[in-house]
């Protein structure tokens, strides 16, 4: 509990994070090079798909991150809007470009892999769908942040859009595939339907977790960052500031 | 201060009533998204061709992202007026939740803006050979969808209203959310074509508009509150 109290002030937030970056990063680093090396080199080749399905190594985790971030952060808009903390606040900006960063990938690398399996970059597709107004969604929320200048004002704001949107999110799923499902037809499906080797569910597992703790990382600096802007004014910022400087 | 003799069902009424007013004072505000909603409409043909089935088969798209276009120009006005001459504020700081108060202003607000667009929708569909049943279903669909389309767009109204070009913003933040909408209406009414019935589109359509209008207002309320600190 009293963790917990420390983690929620920005300032004992801003020194645990500082020692939990050489960590997020490393362990990141270590998982990024065996899940790459499993997925390049031990995964065997597919007996359909080739060589080129491999990208699955990145999209399939990519796409996982994209929809665990939203929902983090509505989360935190819901524990920022009930108890009015700031430190959720500054988790929920910092983490929206990440997740429109990991949404853009699973989109491009998704279309990457579109273009030699089902000859075209991009099918009206209910998952495709979904993922690009789970962008729009993103972005609305980056955008609103940006447009309101009092930054506690703008913090609630994207709290209560995060909340709306993780309502909906659900709904325009659902809807996008009843669309698809009575004006395409199963035409494509993910996977194939068949059941995976372990060899490459493995490197699957191992990618996705090094993106959750590349997530961590960067989530941490950039919270760093958001949480030394807002504090600009306090005394603690500019004694670190100033004890850095001499 | 002391809490205010008036009843919140007289409130509601006293609220619906004002608006109604003054949009009957300044006409053009409800015909001028009539009359976009007709232009949007008549670009179609001009633009991809006079080709009669071409037309009917791409009508319901067009004659509803036109009312989602026409729906998204006036959500604007919504509470721009009252935020400009600090009514809003009242409305927050009265003894009345604010969410009811929100109710009153979005059904003032459809009246003026998302019924005369029912009203026209039949003669859109003459325009663009719309077979007669399939009218019936655009009518309905749209009775039942525009509705949401205005709870759904207060949330982003008030969300927005503090900023002083909130305009693009606001169908960033708003056209995801209509998707769905869009979506089941379209739907409906391109079965409706083929003579299949849609009970099933419309009763998700009312769904959606039930679950909004229990969800949408209470997001709309903090959202003011977060608007005018």
């Amino acid at each position: 509990m009293r963790f917990y109290h420390r983690l929620a002030s920005p300032r004992h937030f801003y020194r645990i994070a500082g020692q939990w970056i050489p960590w997020l990063a490393g362990i990141f680093f270590v998982l990024l090079v065996w899940g790459l090396y499993e997925s390049l080199f031990v995964a065997p080749t597919d007996y359909q798909q080739g060589e080129s399905y491999r990208i699955i190594f990145i999209h399939v985790p990519a796409a996982w991150m994209s929809m665990f971030i939203y929902f983090i952060m509505a989360v935190a808009g819901a524990i920022n809007l009930v108890w009015r903390m700031k430190m959720a606040e500054v988790v929920l900006v910092a983490s929206a470009p990440i997740g429109a960063a990991f949404t853009f990938l699973a989109l491009v690398t998704g279309s990457l892999w579109g273009k030699p399996m089902w000859g075209t970059w991009w099918v009206w597709d209910a998952r495709l769908t979904s993922e690009l107004f789970l962008l729009f969604l993103y972005l609305g929320i980056i955008a609103l942040y940006g447009a309101i200048e009092d930054k506690r004002t703008a913090g609630r704001a994207v709290s209560i859009l995060a909340l709306v949107g993780v309502v909906n999110l659900p709904i325009i799923h659902f809807s996008v595939e009843w669309w698809n499902t009575l004006h395409q037809g199963s035409t494509v499906s993910l996977m194939g339907g068949a059941k995976m080797d372990p060899r490459m569910l493995r490197p699957l597992l191992v990618m996705s977790f090094a993106f959750k703790f590349y997530y961590g990382w960067v989530l941490f600096l950039r919270a760093r960052n958001e949480v030394l802007e807002r504090e600009r004014n306090t005394s603690w910022v500019r004694e670190l500031v100033e004890g850095k400087a001499t | 201060m002391k809490p205010s003799k008036l009843s919140l069902g007289s409130a509601f009424w006293l609220l619906l009533k004002r608006d109604l007013v003054l949009a009957m004072r300044r006409r053009s505000e409800f015909i001028n998204p009539i009359l976009f909603f007709i232009l949007v409409c008549a670009l179609f043909p001009l633009a991809i061709g006079s080709d009669p089935n071409l037309i009917r088969k791409i009508a319901p798209g067009v004659i509803w992202v036109a009312a989602l276009l026409a729906s998204l120009l006036t959500l604007d006005s919504l509470f721009r007026g009252d935020f400009e001459d600090g009514t809003l504020e009242q409305y927050v700081l009265s003894a009345h939740p604010v969410s009811i108060l929100v109710i009153a202003k979005v059904i003032a607000h459809w009246l003026i803006t998302g019924l005369p667009l029912i009203l026209v929708a039949p003669l859109l569909g003459v325009l663009l050979s719309l077979p007669a049943g399939a009218t019936g279903i655009l009518v309905l669909t749209l009775a039942l969808g525009t509705p949401v389309l205005s709870l759904i767009g207060s949330v982003g109204v008030a969300l927005t209203v503090g900023l002083r070009r909130g305009g693009v913003l606001l169908s960033l933040l708003v056209l995801p959310l209509y998707v769905p909408v869009l979506i089941f209406a379209t739907d409906a009414v391109n079965t409706a074509v083929t003579g299949i019935p849609v009970t099933a589109q419309l009763s998700i359509i009312g769904a959606m508009l039930f679950l909004a209008l229990a969800l949408a207002p209470l997001a709309t309320a903090a959202s003011l509150r977060v608007s005018l600190s």
